[in-house]
């Protein structure tokens, strides 16, 4: 029927698949900057690790609750960043929330498996479920840059306790 | 008036197609729709009788007076309150309970007196309670709840004691549609002296509220969420406590005498209502109460209630739907999809044109009760069918299988 023809532009094979099996899901023990956040209208919650090493990032990972949608962008900025320098990753963050807004990314900036999340832009209500994930990467980059704190910082805005199952 | 079919011409929002089907709106715990009649009398006031209200001599003035204060009488009627000053306009329940809370009980708590709440409060009959504790240091206490989502009468005693100064309490939650027993809560917390301050949002617009009857000291209400306009809700209070209460705003007409260095208050209700006041949602609220009182509450209430128990059969035959709350309930219906997101599932339903809210509820307490993030709600009202909730049934399904396909 025609209104799964309009779910597929949102639900695509490659999206289901990082739902299924996330990348870098799980805990890094020592040395990252941890980010907890949450979307606080619906409950979507991410709790992101990024160790950092000579502006570059050296691993990444992340433990969450949330939609398809919500997991898979987080899979898929792991997988994105992981190896990048911090500029690469911000601009990457940075052409990601254009892309929701329907802009186009640049031609020699190849996206790869982010590219499926391209039909989120129809689905208004669903655009921050997939940039939460981004924001929580750009938010540990601030810190790390900061200096704020070395380990285990907070997001002070947002909810703390999203422990995860 | 026929609910269901007969109704919907009056509601213009409900004629229209939402991704190619006709729209389908299950989310009336959030907001309803408005009646034509609603937006006539607001068109009306702001056409002809746009005025200040309590100053001008002139006629408009008048005009405006009599719309706003009128409004207050057919709301003072609707919940059986005792006295016209009793009924305070508000932004909505949020601001009401607030109200309540900071100019009421952070002057009457002190440290280790306890403030009883329960885990199925919206977080506007909950954190306003949280302040007051940080404030005055009075300890929160949580009644239990069974599984089901209910609270037994004697878990709601035991919690109720000497040192019990408020209990805050829904009406009815806006998440597992349980419908708390109000009038023998009131007598509990009257007999340790304490205070009963009721969240009514979920309540007032589905079934017949008596203030008197139920004897609690406050009651909160929400307009928008009984077709009124938003931006306008209600504070009912006992007289005497209203006098008790500090004023929550300062500035014009909320006064007597303004001197330099201090000045005295005006009488109820308008003490509580500084500035200039919601006019045009008040005149609306009225327009909402005319048309609910023309159905008749009871008769409000006995549709919803066909409504939700043929909901519950129907949706309970799918597989994998898990349904939170108990048997006995208001009209709405708070589910999870086996293996499915409920924001997906509102996607999905949403290209179908059914609209439901999906999410935490404002509820994020009782969502780690009942263990989850999320969860998707369906809520009815007088203009929702039976064929709608077929509709529900098949996109619920639609998601189950398309999700099954997917993975």
């Amino acid at each position: 029927m025609s209104s799964n023809r309009q779910l597929d532009t949102l639900y695509r094979q490659v999206i289901m698949d990082h739902y299924k099996n996330p990348r870098n899901r799980g805990k890094i023990d020592d040395g990252s900057l941890t980010i907890h956040l949450n979307n606080p209208t619906c409950g979507d919650t991410i709790s992101l690790q990024l160790q950092i090493e000579d502006d570059i990032v050296k691993n990444v990972k992340f433990i969450g609750e949330g939609c398809s949608i919500s997991l898979s962008s987080a899979s898929m900025m792991t997988q994105a960043i992981k190896g990048k320098s911090i500029e690469e990753a911000l601009k990457l963050s940075k052409v990601f929330s254009e892309f929701m807004q329907g802009i186009a990314p640049p031609d020699d900036l190849d996206l790869g498996d982010i590219e499926a999340l391209q039909g989120v832009c129809k689905f208004p209500a669903r655009i921050k479920c997939a940039t939460l994930a981004w924001k929580a990467m750009e938010k540990a980059i601030e810190e790390k840059t900061n200096e704020v704190s070395v380990s285990d910082s907070h997001c002070g805005c947002e909810m703390k306790e999203n422990e995860s199952k | 008036m026929n609910l269901g079919k007969e109704i919907r011409k009056f509601f213009p929002a409900l004629d229209q197609e939402v991704n190619g089907h006709p729209l389908v709106y299950l989310d009336n715990a959030a907001t309803t729709q408005k009646p034509v009649s609603v937006l006539e009398a607001l068109d009306k006031y702001y056409r002809m009788d746009n005025s200040n209200v309590h100053r001008g001599v002139h006629t408009l003035g008048t005009r405006a007076t009599d719309a706003y204060e009128g409004a207050r009488e057919k709301v003072r009627k609707f919940i059986n309150a005792k006295h016209f000053g009793e009924v305070i306009f508000t932004r909505g329940a949020t601001t009401a309970l607030n109200m309540v809370a900071q100019g009421y009980a952070r002057n009457i708590c002190q440290e280790n007196d306890e403030i009883v709440l329960t885990y199925m409060e919206h977080h506007a009959n909950l954190i306003p309670w949280q302040q007051v504790s940080k404030y005055t240091k009075a300890q929160l206490v949580y009644i239990p709840m069974q599984s089901d989502g209910t609270m037994k009468l004697e878990d709601i005693k035991k919690c109720i004691t000497d040192r019990t100064k408020i209990v805050a309490m829904t009406h009815c939650s806006n998440v597992l549609g349980t419908m708390n027993p109000i009038a023998e809560v009131a007598k509990l917390a009257h007999e340790k002296g304490a205070v009963l301050v009721v969240d009514g949002a979920q309540s007032t617009p589905h079934m017949s509220v008596d203030v008197q009857a139920l004897d609690c000291d406050f009651f909160a209400i929400a307009g928008h969420k009984m077709m009124g306009p938003t931006g306008i809700g209600i504070l009912y209070g006992k007289k005497s406590l209203l006098e008790q209460m500090e004023p929550f705003e300062f500035g014009g007409d909320m006064i007597e005498y303004v001197h330099l260095y201090d000045s005295t208050w005006n009488d109820l209700p308008y003490k509580f209502e500084a500035g200039t006041p919601i006019i045009a949602g008040a005149v609306g609220l009225g327009a909402a109460i005319d048309f609910l009182n023309e159905i008749g509450m009871n008769q409000v209430q006995d549709y919803e209630q066909r409504l939700v128990k043929y909901a519950m059969e129907k949706l309970k035959e799918i597989q994998g739907f898990v349904m939170y709350g108990p048997k006995e309930r208001s009209g709405l219906i708070t589910f999870n999809l086996e293996g499915v997101h409920p924001h997906d599932v509102s996607t999905v339903l949403d290209m179908d044109g059914v609209a439901v809210r999906a999410g935490h509820h404002c509820a994020q307490p009782l969502m780690r009760m009942l263990d989850v993030t999320a969860t998707a709600r369906a809520s009815f009202y007088i203009y929702n069918t039976e064929e709608e909730i077929d509709r529900l049934a098949d996109s619920i399904q639609n998601a189950k299988e398309y999700f099954n396909h997917v993975f």
